[in-house]
């Protein structure tokens, strides 16, 4: 334990070191900035690197930490999506129509977490504008991963969740419209919580589909992700639909006992189309589950199979609207020589924006088109409905839901690249959490074929310290989210 | 739903985006799919459902009506393709 390299420690672990002076934050921050120049050739898991500033921001943790002003994040090097704007520095989003972008204001998630003492080290890579699921629609080229670099490392937070599990930084923030956390999570092994909607505020993440947007933490364990939590979350009044709800004690929750504790296992997503590897690893963590004393029933969320169609009528059409924005006029990519103003929206347009972009924001575009609007977004809001009381009857029954989080493990890199409704359904599991606006975490369960695999836990509305603690108690008994990417040492 | 290519053509121009003929000819096979794929909704009978506008439920907040930001104007312009005196330039709209 004492020579263990500070890459492998946790938060705690890494808190309790700097405050007993065993090293500075300055060391951590420049040993996570030498693993980041060592090893992020093979990934690609950062766009903008801030070493400058991130050793600043660490002398200043080391002042706090002699001065006796420590809390538990103070001086912890993590990495943001590049989705959070970041005041002075390049804030992408995954697209040419940002390259250019100089973020003038931080988001409320980099502020609090700012506040809380973190050090940034830079921004990871993503699909354009949040908007894919292995990390190839980047502008900036897609990400490996880790665990095998000829492979996807899902997405959009695919530089996020690369990037933890190479253990380029502690931790990385992440957003999930569909399930950006989550799936990216299982795919490279690591533990992703996306949030209740509103618990964590959306002001200055550029925005993709409103309703269903949320960020949320992406770590090595479910601890870290709790200690993560605990800085991010709370209401803020430049969000209009932040909720004003109080926070929770996410790290106080963890080693609560799961005696009693009901979980139902999710009939739909563990049927016979569940690839056979995928099932065993999932019964895997239920039999641990059932060991720590927990009560594992089958539930049925009837409409659930209505989910992916339902998104991709709803997430476009938010899409199409927040998009809009991007005009070539007040910032962001512009043509040259625009003959004249409808010239300078269309081509700034088409050359800042990505085909799997462009194609989002046609279909909503047209689902939202005068003659259209009740057959497609009308309907989808009707069915979404449908699909969140499903889960309001379940939870009536049970505490927390049981899945898994992707139906494969990580695919190879052009695989689905080129046929967007199969890559759609990289996400058959995580969307209707979503369109429901609830919590939901993706934690390491045993691999497949030597891949990681995520198991899935689902809450009720605001129970993310229920999530947390039994995800905790399951990585008590386990070793699944230990295992790290042999290259990466 | 198959939508041909002057349907493809006139919502690329209600989305502002410019696009080859090649484009056009692409993007109608991917839109007709996407749209097929969505189009499993329309057998749901929603006809007893309302509409679902918010996860929660929640009415959108309102504030009170006074200034809260400061003016910052030069920062904001800074990141502008084209600015003069304070306003953002593009070609001329009105002859």
């Amino acid at each position: 334990m004492m020579n263990e390299p500070l890459h492998e420690k946790t938060i705690r672990q890494l808190s309790k070191g700097l405050a007993d002076k065993e090293f500075s934050s300055v060391e951590l921050t420049r040993h996570f900035l030498e693993r980041i120049e060592r090893y992020d050739d093979q990934l690609n898991s950062v766009i903008t690197l801030t070493p400058e500033p991130a050793l600043e921001q660490a002398e200043e943790a080391d002042r706090q930490i002699a001065a006796g002003d420590a809390g538990q994040l103070t001086g912890i090097p993590i990495l943001h999506k590049d989705i959070f704007c970041t005041r002075g520095v390049k804030t992408s989003c995954g697209s040419r129509m940002l390259d250019n972008f100089i973020s003038p204001y931080d988001a409320t998630v980099v502020e609090r977490l700012k506040q809380a003492g973190v050090v940034m080290l830079g921004k990871t890579n993503m699909d354009e504008f949040a908007m894919g699921s292995s990390n190839e629609t980047s502008w900036y080229g897609p990400v490996r991963n880790p665990w095998d670099t000829d492979t996807v490392p899902g997405g959009s937070s695919g530089g996020s969740a690369a990037a933890v599990a190479a253990r380029l930084c502690v931790a990385a923030t992440g957003t999930d419209t569909g399930g950006s956390i989550r799936q990216p999570a299982a795919l490279c092994g690591i533990s992703g919580l996306k949030p209740t909607y509103g618990r964590v505020s959306r002001y200055g993440m550029i925005a993709f589909a409103s309703s269903l947007d949320q960020a949320g933490p992406m770590t090595r364990s479910a601890e870290d992700a709790a200690v993560m939590l605990s800085a991010m979350a709370g209401f803020d009044r430049r969000d209009s639909t932040s909720m004003d709800h109080p926070v929770d004690d996410y790290v106080g929750g963890l080693e609560q006992s799961l005696v009693g504790l009901k979980v139902g296992v999710v009939k739909e997503f563990m049927d016979e189309r569940l690839d056979a590897g995928m099932a065993g690893s999932m019964q895997a963590a239920i039999e641990q589950l059932k060991q720590l004393g927990a009560e594992i029933v089958e539930v049925s969320l009837p409409n659930s199979h209505l989910s992916v169609p339902v998104y991709y009528v709803v997430a476009p059409a938010e899409c199409s609207s927040n998009l809009s924005r991007f005009d070539g006029v007040r910032f962001g990519h512009r043509c040259d020589n625009p003959t004249g103003l409808e010239d300078l929206y269309k081509r700034s347009r088409s050359e800042g924006f990505g085909a799997e972009v462009k194609r989002r924001i046609m279909i909503g575009t047209y689902a939202l088109s005068a003659g259209y609007y009740d057959a497609y977004y009308l309907q989808a809001q009707k069915v979404r409905h449908l699909i969140s009381d499903d889960f309001r009857s379940a939870f009536e029954k049970v505490d927390l839901l049981l899945g898994p989080s992707s139906p494969d493990t990580a695919f190879k890199l052009g695989e689905k690249s080129d046929d967007p409704i199969n890559m759609y359904l990289s996400d058959i599991y995580t969307i209707a959490v979503n369109l429901a606006g609830l919590p939901a975490i993706s934690i390491p369960a045993a691999p497949v074929n030597d891949m990681p695999a995520g198991l899935q836990l689902i809450g009720n509305y605001f129970e993310e310290r229920r999530l947390l603690n039994a995800a905790h108690q399951i990585q008590q008994v386990t070793d699944w989210h230990r295992a790290a990417p042999g290259q990466f040492e | 739903m198959a939508l041909d290519s002057k349907e493809v053509e006139k919502i690329a121009h209600l989305a502002r985006l410019a696009v080859t003929e090649e484009e056009v000819e692409t993007l109608k096979g991917e839109l007709s799919g996407i749209l097929d794929l969505v189009e499993r909704i329309s057998a749901q009978d929603t006809s007893e459902v309302l509409p679902m506008a918010h996860p929660l439920h929640m009415n959108q907040r309102l504030r009170a009506d006074e200034v809260t930001e400061e003016n910052r104007r030069e920062d904001f312009q800074s990141v502008a393709p084209l600015t003069e005196d304070g306003l953002y330039l593009v070609p001329k709209v009105i002859e």
